[in-house]
């Protein structure tokens, strides 16, 4: 957490705001002209009507009941101002935020999104950005104009009367410790608050994308239950931020009055001993009574700039995470790739993984010549999906390098490396649109020819027969496909990328034995032109490359043929053979025998 | 976007913005009886914090009247050195002020625990009732919607509450009882302050209409953000792989503008509706001040008179700006409503039996009687079929991908009903079971292994929340993934990465299959449970299945005929129906579908 104090934190927003600070500026003048008439109206009224009872005319009349008109829609004209003038800023000041924290997510690496909750995500760019918006356009104008309309009312009462009202403002200053006090203890609590709520979302997020697994163990309630906690919890924190406002407006309902209280007090005496006139004295509890409201406001304005405060903070804690996986300066372009995708002395870690554990990947060495394919083998968990998503730099190696046609993969842009490799992931991610802009979405450009010819090779061909054809609408927002269907599509849309590299990782796992046959029979010939890295758990799939791969403890242990590696290493008998020599099955007794 | 007509019940039309009448009416009820519902628990509290508001305003208002005594009698009776006036009026003062400042600062924290209790006790009803939507509602609604109705929907709500109900009820008898003075006081003025109320009545009714909807369209508007976000945050990897990122900016930007631009009309719309009442209370008071300025002149009455007039018209108008911001808190917070209310409608097409049979040791024997499925939209998933699987049985079902299989699995562990027929567990329809002894008889473990953040452990005993450490090690060994979490930094506390993504896919369904083993339920269905398992971990798998399965009737749907080995039965669908049936050894000595299948296997193994 940032420990900025609150001016500085929020003086954060001034590059986002500043297309807005003019008119926010003159909004508070407009505040500040509407507090002014506010102090004037009640003695120009009360001039007025003493005013009538020298009044004998129609005529003499009518000029009074035109100031008076005249005064109140000068003050409706001054709310009209403050609103127009500040609104509209306001909400594009909160619109460009969210699109730049959006921006800044998409770009961030898939280490930062494996850390945040959604939810926690989700809540800095809904309530967190609102807030900011309202405290811009409502809480900062009455802050400033308020603040301005207290000192200009001081010295309106230290004009009637010095000895009164230094009195008065003597009295007046605890109010400023208290406040002072008040922000650093709501402070943490208003970070609290907004992070149970991030919490809560994130409570929200997990039991809707885990509805099927709570639904099949019958955890609904368990899920409730442990909802119910948090949002337990968020409401203890709630009504602490209340117990905290709540003695604070005690202290600010308390100090004016006491101060109100005394100076009646005082001003008597002072009347009574002839040093003050009454009218003076009248004059000057009437002015303590406009003040009343902005003293007040000082309250819920401080809470409000608290909060918005820990929201900004919550902003520019995404915004300030350091993208690590970053285009180049000056990146070099591999036009036409040929393929040549090479793995050298390649380590990573996880950031987040022990400091003393070793690393996941420890010096692997691949060379995949252009269009050859090789299948990665190894046990479940050591590493090879982890590998893949190097190669299109989701993750960054932590030592070695990878490289594209010779070039270091760190060399090219995002964009290009990843245009020129394409994946198909083991849980097939559908975004809600058409069939059509999901399989074409690494070739927007690709021809209906190219398409077909993907739907075809990942025998996808089922998606003619939906309601809209290709142009039904999938994903969360559409028709749901099963697994099989999903995975094929996800399938059909890293070979419609037309790359020159694919990473294939499981792609067939959902597949059932026919349609998994027909598949590889129609990937092989993508496969004879195309460079691949394809995870494999079946032996069915690994007959699909050209080479192996074995990965163990975080090396390649074995390259060659699948024929000479189950001939001679134990390892990959272990990993891909279910028979034994004699072509029995084996079973976890034969092992331990 | 704006459909007319059409029913409006549940979250049917959710996204209409225009409403007919009827709509319009039906959409109200349900919104005014979900508020009515939420404040019932509250109502005493709610009056008693009127009450503490009322008598702090009362207490407030005392102020002025102490001042003018002091002024009028004390400085008088100081002059002539008797101080006890000034004591008297000074002391009181203050008292009034302690009053005031102890009751409204009382008040703010009482008020705080009354909303804090509606909006939690809301929480927890949407929540609860999403969980017991059957999952054919959150197949077609997105969770992205489920979400904004629980995040942005409740915020709304939330700021209705705390812009402050009671102050409502203060500042609405603070105009009655100004009012009741002005009619006491002169009837004329009373007269042009109630008429200043027609032009106010229309400003209102503009205010309402525009802002109805285009507070439905903030609701629509922010849902739609809240999709498109959750979609990207969640499949953040694709994104990136695929380029995605700009054209998501695109979409995502459109969606933020159009947001933007709902949202700026409400709040213009307010910021021409409070000036708007301003202007009128002032007319309306130079309209008093004309019209008693004449009387005055033809000394029909006299200046007190229209003096006291004018203030009190002043007065009658000084709560209404609050008012104005309560309305339109109200305003946005009805459209919260008006959605929440359709979510909390929706019934959940899988009903829990009001009167449920006990089953109290479930054996497993499962008989589907006559059972067809079909979707509402009218495809057939299931032809009719009858089928008796008694207690103890492991069934493999097999077949191509669309064959039903999954619907199949899916009527057993009651994710849907049979749209005709029957399914019943030990004699009992499935129906008249009560769903905490359905889950506890009946567990499914899909391919899609979720893990919730938390611990391993936690996860594991989401299976069975009672479960001791070493049964949730038990179960961790049985399915072969106890080394592999041992080997993890905290060991069975470690905590899993959102989404599992530290934790591989094949160490995902294992961890998922571990949380099936604690369960302990008579009936298992593995859907496609061991999909992405590298054959060793099937190898531990299928050893510890055999003593998971064991007593047990199972229903197993596997890709991989490897796992179907230990099967007493082998069903195989095509098109909805079952056209093999019998043991394994029996169906692979034959020419069937299933003995091609095999073949096909046996030949990929090596």
């Amino acid at each position: 957490m940032s420990k900025q104090g609150t001016p500085a934190t929020l003086l954060r927003i001034f590059p986002y705001a500043k297309s807005a600070l003019p008119r926010i500026a003159l909004g508070m003048l407009a505040a500040l002209g509407g507090h002014m008439l506010a102090l004037t109206i009640p003695q120009v009224l009360r001039d007025l009507i003493n005013g009538l009872k020298n009044i004998g005319t129609v005529e003499a009349l009518l000029p009074l009941v035109f100031i008076v008109l005249g005064l109140g829609l000068l003050e409706a004209v001054m709310v009209l101002l403050r609103r127009w003038l500040v609104l509209t800023p306001g909400t594009h000041v909160e619109a460009g935020m969210r699109a730049k924290l959006y921006a800044k997510l998409q770009d961030l690496p898939v280490a930062f999104h494996d850390k945040w909750p959604s939810g926690q995500l989700l809540s800095r760019a809904t309530g967190d950005l609102s807030l900011i918006r309202r405290w811009l356009s409502f809480g900062l104008v009455l802050l400033v104009a308020n603040g301005i309309t207290l000192i200009v009312g001081f010295v309106i009462l230290i004009g009637f009367n010095l000895t009164l009202g230094i009195i008065y403002f003597a009295i007046s200053v605890p109010i400023w410790v208290i406040g002072f006090n008040f922000e650093k203890k709501y402070h943490t609590t208003a970070r609290l608050s907004q992070d149970q709520a991030g919490d809560l979302a994130t409570s929200v997020e997990q039991s809707v994308h885990g509805i099927r697994v709570l639904k099949a163990f019958g955890r609904g309630d368990h899920a409730a239950g442990k909802f119910a906690t948090d949002a337990l919890r968020l409401r203890g924190t709630e009504l602490k931020k209340a117990g905290l406002i709540g003695n604070l407006w005690l202290y600010l309902i308390l100090i004016p009055e006491f101060a109100v209280g005394i100076s009646l007090f005082i001003g008597i005496g002072l009347v009574a001993d002839g040093q003050m006139s009454v009218g003076t004295l009248v004059a000057f509890l009437a002015t303590t009574t406009v003040l009343r409201w902005p003293t007040e406001s000082i309250g819920f304005l401080l809470s409000m700039t608290i909060d918005a405060t820990s929201a900004v903070q919550r902003f520019f804690e995404v915004i300030d995470a350091p993208v690590d996986i970053t285009d180049p300066e000056h990146p070099r372009a591999v036009a036409v790739s040929k393929g040549r995708l090479e793995f050298k002395d390649v380590h990573f870690k996880y950031p987040d993984a022990a400091p003393e554990s070793p690393d996941l990947l420890d010096g692997i060495n691949l060379v995949l010549e252009p269009g050859e394919s090789v299948a990665l083998i190894g046990v479940t968990g050591c590493g090879k999906t982890t590998l893949t998503a190097l190669a299109t730099r989701l993750y960054e190696v932590t030592g070695g390098s990878i490289t594209l046609d010779g070039v270091d993969i760190r060399e090219l842009t995002r964009d290009d490396l990843r245009s020129n490799i394409a994946m198909a992931f083991e849980d097939a991610t559908l975004f809600s649109s058409t069939v059509r802009e999901n399989v074409l979405l690494g070739r927007p450009d690709a021809s209906d020819a190219d398409l077909d010819q993907a739907l075809e090779i990942a025998q996808a061909k089922f998606a003619y027969d939906l309601p809209d054809g290709l142009d039904t609408t999938i994903g969360e927002e559409g028709m749901s496909l099963s697994g099989g269907q999903r995975q094929r599509l996800a399938l059909a849309r890293a070979v419609a990328a037309a790359p020159a590299v694919l990473v294939l990782d499981d792609p067939l796992s959902a597949l059932d034995v026919d349609t998994e046959a027909m598949v590889e029979d129609a990937l092989r010939t993508v496969l004879t032109a195309t460079t691949a890295l394809i995870v494999a758990h079946r032996p069915s799939t690994v007959q699909l490359a050209d080479k192996v791969a074995l990965m163990q403890n975080g090396k390649i242990t074995a390259f060659g043929l699948h024929s000479e590696l189950i001939a001679v290493n134990d390892h990959y008998r272990f990993v891909i053979s279910s028979l034994d020599a004699a072509g029995n099955q084996i079973s976890v007794e034969d092992e331990v025998n | 976007m704006a459909r007319h007509g059409g029913g409006m019940r549940g979250v049917e039309n959710e996204d209409q913005i225009e409403l007919t009448k009827e709509q319009q009416k039906e959409v109200r009820a349900r919104s005014l009886k979900l508020l009515f519902s939420l404040i019932r628990p509250v109502k005493l509290r709610l009056v008693l914090s009127f009450v503490v508001v009322i008598v702090s305003q009362a207490f407030r208002v005392v102020g002025p009247m102490l001042i003018a005594f002091a002024i009028d009698t004390a400085l008088p009776a100081a002059i002539k050195n008797d101080m006890t006036p000034l004591w008297l009026s000074v002391g009181a003062y203050l008292f009034a002020a302690v009053a005031t400042g102890s009751l409204i600062s009382f008040f703010l924290r009482f008020a705080a625990k009354v909303n804090q209790d509606v909006l939690f006790d809301l929480r927890n009803r949407v929540f609860v009732h999403t969980q017991k939507l059957s999952l054919e509602f959150h197949e077609k609604y997105t969770s992205g919607r489920v979400i904004a109705r629980q995040t942005s929907d409740l915020d709304a709500i939330k700021e209705l509450l705390d812009s402050g109900s009671s102050e409502l009820i203060a500042g609405v008898l603070y105009m009655i009882f100004t009012a009741v003075a002005l009619v006491l006081l002169d009837l004329p003025s009373f007269a042009i302050l109630m008429l200043s109320l027609i032009p106010l009545a229309f400003l209102t009714r503009w205010f309402q209409k525009n802002t109805r909807l285009n507070y439905r369209k903030t609701r629509v508007a922010s849902a739609k953000l809240i999709i498109q976000f959750v979609e990207t945050m969640t499949g953040i990897r694709a994104v990136k792989a695929f380029r995605k990122e700009k054209r998501n900016q695109e979409v995502y930007q459109e969606l933020t503008e159009e947001y933007r631009k709902v949202n700026a009309k409400v709040i213009q719309l307010f910021g021409i509706y409070d000036p708007g009442l301003i202007s009128i209370a002032r007319v309306a008071v130079a309209m008093i001040l004309l019209v008693g300025g004449l009387r005055v002149i033809d000394g029909s009455i006299g200046i007190g008179v229209v003096t006291a007039a004018i203030l009190y018209s002043r007065r009658f108008y000084d709560p209404m700006e609050g008012l104005a911001m309560f309305y339109n808190a109200y305003q946005s917070a009805s459209s919260a409503l008006e959605k929440i209310s359709g979510v909390l409608e929706e019934e959940p097409t899988v009903e829990e039996a009001a009167n449920p049979t006990p089953l109290t040791e479930p054996k497993g024997h499962l008989e589907f009687k006559d059972v067809e499925f079909h979707y509402s939209n009218g495809i057939t998933v299931l032809k009719p079929f009858n089928l008796n699987i008694p207690a103890g049985q492991t069934v493999a079902l097999v077949g191509t991908t669309g064959a039903g299989k999954s619907t199949l699995a899916k009527l057993v562990s009651r994710f849907y009903d049979p749209t005709h027929g029957n399914l019943e567990l030990d004699e009992i329809d499935l129906r008249q079971i009560s769903d905490v002894e359905l889950r506890r008889a009946i567990v499914m473990v899909t391919q899609e292994a979720y893990l919730f953040s938390g611990t391993v452990a936690e996860n594991i005993a989401l299976g069975k929340p009672d479960s001791t450490e070493d049964q949730i090690i038990e179960a961790a060994k049985a399915v072969g993934v106890h080394e592999f979490i041992m080997s993890m930094p905290e060991g069975y506390n470690t905590d899993v990465a959102k989404r599992g993504g530290r934790v591989s896919a094949g160490q995902r369904q294992l961890i998922s299959f571990a949380r099936a083993f604690i369960a302990d339920p008579a009936v298992l269905i593995l859907d496609e449970a061991t999909a992405s398992l590298d054959i060793p971990s099937e190898r531990m798998v299928q050893h510890g299945l055999k003593t998971l399965l064991n007593g047990r009737t199972s229903i197993i749907i596997a890709h991989r005929l490897s796992t179907i080995s230990i099967a007493d039965r082998v069903l195989v669908m095509e098109h909805g129906e079952v056209i093999e049936d019998d043991t394994p050894a029996k169906l692979i000595a034959g020419s069937g579908k299933f003995a091609k299948m095999h073949k096909a296997w046996r030949d990929s193994l090596i």
